[in-house]
């Protein structure tokens, strides 16, 4: 796979001196789902308002299909679809017309066949002629989803499409994204929810403070990064670790009546095997097992705090 | 040269002003009327001829370029304005579209918007009054030339203005009063010497008294002086819109 968007050397500084990104590097593959997670603040919508342009960067040369973004912003643009975080629609215009004055700007004729194929996909077929103002929540970002997508954009930066949305409307919306993906486009998406980037992404981001901190592979992150407990649930509460048992990462767990170990998934040994004999040895019976993952959300918590 | 975004934009634009016609056509010919009822009738009663010119034909260009400006002022100030209230103007900041073409679509809509506003005064003027056009096409090149120019003037506004009391702001404070002290109602001949040189320094004089020739062949400064002054204001406006643009002045931070 080649990249798609390349970002090098940017930084964008405002005003006043405040630094929003810092030396920021970033290759986006072409067909991929990347999530970029990061607080409040983090500099996850400034990232995507340099690129698409309405932000006008400090340094760094940014690339989108091999076009320059500010040398040839026009062949650059042509590619991109922006989902922005806010809902921004002219209340008075219906659907059809707003989604189709997307389309002109971007220098394509006139195709209603085809922005109602669109809105078809969205399942905003029956409300092309409603003005957005009678739209819900819901519907208002399936408007912008089906703007940004008028001009059959290669590639589509989602603001945070799930900010502020219902479970079920944030599950519709994760389908439309897999679908979109299966169709050949590639999608950036900026959230805070670690849940939406998990079920989701092909590769993950990780920004703070205007930093990438990594750029992984969702799965090898979690195997690369992931702590695996073991939870051993005992028939008789232990009042303290046996003095056997002092090599191994244990944790006393609900009064004696649970022990946690805790391993480290891409050790060459993970320990189980001579940790149960030795509890055993140590006379400690045994009444349940269960092991646990830690999630995205635990490794996204911990890089931050790595920062902080 | 993106020209399906300028014809997109100037449609969307025009849509907005054909959704609310019927307010668009009434309110300028009501006040027109009302102009000629009280300075027409009343008070052109007693004033018989301004220049060889009955008083009520006189103030016609006047009116007409009074509603020009502020309306072409007013809806181009508005129609970029409005993107920026309510965020829509993303879309176009990240559209492969350039300056050029972005004021093309809104100050060509504004413009259109304040020529048919212009058109309708002239049409309810001669209702009212005997009138001649003595050189009809330089009255339409006046005509449009203040109508664009005063787009651009609006459109720096919409850019400039962070809410809608500043808006506002600049035509009540500036326009009006640079245009009803431009020689509207009389020709500039009537004022005292030392408010004839002061009324000099008002731009505007130069656009009533080029457009005012265009009907009557009589002015207060030379046509030249006219067409000059109406290209140096189009050329600011031009130059202050390349520079909004190139810098990203209240638009891109």
């Amino acid at each position: 796979m080649s990249a798609i968007v390349s970002v090098q050397n940017l930084r964008k500084a405002y005003v006043g001196g405040f630094e929003a990104l810092k030396n920021v590097n970033l290759d986006i593959e072409e067909g991929e789902i990347l999530a970029l997670l990061g607080p409040n603040g983090a500099g996850k919508t400034t990232l995507i308002s340099t690129i698409c342009g309405i932000t006008v960067p400090t340094a760094g040369k940014i690339t989108v299909g091999g076009h320059d973004t500010q040398t040839d912003f026009r062949a650059a643009r042509a590619l991109i679809g922006l989902v922005p975080q806010e809902i921004n629609l002219e209340p008075f215009e219906t659907v059809m017309s707003t989604v189709s004055f997307s389309r002109g700007l971007f220098g394509k004729p006139r195709d209603d066949a085809f922005i109602e194929k669109i809105l078809d996909q969205l399942s905003l077929g029956d409300k092309k002629d409603n003005k957005v103002m009678t739209l819900s929540g819901g519907m208002k970002r399936r408007v912008l989803i089906a703007k940004a997508l008028s001009h059959e954009p290669r590639v589509l930066f989602l603001d945070e499409p799930t900010a502020g949305v219902d479970v079920e409307l944030r599950k519709d919306m994760w389908e439309v994204v897999a679908g979109l993906k299966a169709s050949g486009v590639t999608i950036i998406l900026t959230t805070h929810y670690i849940e939406e980037a998990e079920a989701i992404a092909d590769r993950v981001g990780v920004i703070n403070k205007g930093e990438i901190l990594l750029v992984q592979d969702k799965a090898d992150l979690m195997a690369q990064m992931g702590k695996k407990q073991l939870r051993i649930e005992l028939s008789e509460p232990a009042s303290a670790i046996p003095d056997a048992l002092n090599g191994y990462d244990l944790a006393r767990a609900e009064n004696g009546l649970a022990l946690t170990y805790t391993y480290d998934t891409t050790g060459e040994r993970t320990g189980i095997t001579t940790l149960l004999n030795d509890m055993q040895k140590a006379g400690l019976q045994m009444k349940d097992i269960q092991t646990q993952q830690s999630s995205l959300e635990d490794i996204f918590v911990g890089l931050v705090k790595e920062t902080a | 040269m993106n020209l399906n975004a300028v014809l997109t934009i100037y449609v969307f634009e025009m849509r907005r002003f054909f959704r609310t016609l019927t307010q668009s056509f009434i309110s300028p010919v009501l006040s027109t009327s009302l102009y000629f009822v009280v300075f027409g009738a009343a008070i052109g009663s007693r004033i018989e001829t301004v220049e060889g010119v009955s008083y009520g034909a006189f103030i016609v260009p006047g009116l007409i370029m009074l509603s020009v400006m502020t309306q072409a002022t007013a809806n181009a100030s508005f129609g970029i304005y409005f993107p920026k209230f309510i965020g829509t103007i993303y879309e176009l900041l990240s559209a492969p579209v350039s300056f050029l073409e972005i004021v093309a679509g809104y100050v060509g809509a504004a413009a259109t918007k304040a020529l048919f506003i212009g058109v309708i005064i002239l049409v309810t003027a001669f209702f009212f009054v005997d009138l001649q056009i003595a050189h009809p096409l330089a009255m339409i090149a006046f005509l449009v030339l203040t109508c664009v120019s005063f787009a651009l003037l609006g459109f720096i506004i919409g850019i400039w203005a962070g809410n809608f009391e500043q808006l506002q702001l600049i035509p009540l404070l500036i326009i009006t009063p640079l245009v009803f002290l431009g020689g509207s109602f009389y020709s500039i001949t009537m004022l005292p010497p030392i408010w004839q040189t002061v009324t000099l320094f008002n731009p505007v004089v130069y656009l009533i008294s080029g457009f005012r020739w265009s009907f009557f062949g009589t002015a207060d400064v030379s046509i030249g002086v006219s067409l000059f002054a109406i290209a140096l204001f189009t050329g600011a406006c031009l130059a202050i819109i390349w520079w909004i643009f190139r810098t990203g002045w209240r638009i891109r931070q």
